[in-house]
């Protein structure tokens, strides 16, 4: 791993555990009484606070997401650095476009 | 021969920080479209409904654990690799946090 890509992959982890704890905590508080698409929407439908946070999530662990996979494409997948990194991009592409529909979705869709 | 050192606590813990980021990020896409599908409401709740179910919630459990211990190991190799403490102190933390969040996870989940 380059070291450019080493260090964001650092930078995006310490991002992600403050970000992954509240969603922990998010998850256990949703499923207290059984799962309800009403209260899931009510809750994040027109919250400015939620679209910021989960977009930055989004944002965050589509590159994290996108630097492990490459890494694991190299030393377990026996692929070069060339395709391992076209992969990455294209992994990483898809979860941030599939990842802000999704925000967008719970936050501003339908609102 | 030369064999790696595999059967050592350190090397477990990075098979698993490995493998839960391996089975994350190919969760991730899955999670992300189904949340898109609340774009419709009607089908969103069709989805929610689902995992009403007991072997939906088995598998939310252990994606809870997955991204628990992924999150924990993760905080243990920054701490490894930035911090100046010895090596059993930081191992220490990371356990307690992670059993910590497994145990809380698992009963909130209430899967029981």
């Amino acid at each position: 791993m380059s070291a450019r890509l080493f260090l964001l992959q650092r930078l995006t982890a310490l991002i992600l555990a403050p970000l992954v704890l509240v969603h922990l905590g998010v998850i256990i508080y949703a499923v207290r009484n059984g799962l309800s698409a009403g209260e899931i929407l009510e809750r994040t439908r027109g919250s400015l606070g939620w679209a910021a946070f989960y977009g930055g999530f989004v944002l965050t662990v589509s590159a994290h997401g996108a630097i492990g996979l490459r890494s694991i494409l190299i030393e377990w997948g026996g692929q070069g650095r060339r395709s391992a990194t076209a992969i990455g991009w294209a992994a990483g592409s898809l979860l941030l476009v599939l990842g802000l529909r999704a925000v967008w979705a719970v936050t501003g869709g339908g609102a | 021969m030369i064999r790696p050192a595999c059967n050592h606590p350190g090397y477990w813990a990075f098979l698993l920080h490995r493998l839960s980021g391996l089975a994350l990020v190919l969760f991730l896409p899955v999670h992300f479209w189904v949340l898109g599908t609340a774009l419709d409401e009607t089908e969103f709740g069709v989805f929610i409904a689902w995992t009403a179910h007991p072997l939906v919630k088995f598998g939310e459990w252990g994606l809870v654990l997955l991204l628990a211990a992924h999150m924990t190991g993760g905080v243990r190799l920054l701490m490894l690799e930035f911090l100046p403490w010895s090596e059993r102190q930081k191992t220490r933390i990371a356990v307690s946090l992670g059993l910590a969040l497994g145990f809380g996870a698992a009963f909130a989940l209430g899967l029981v």
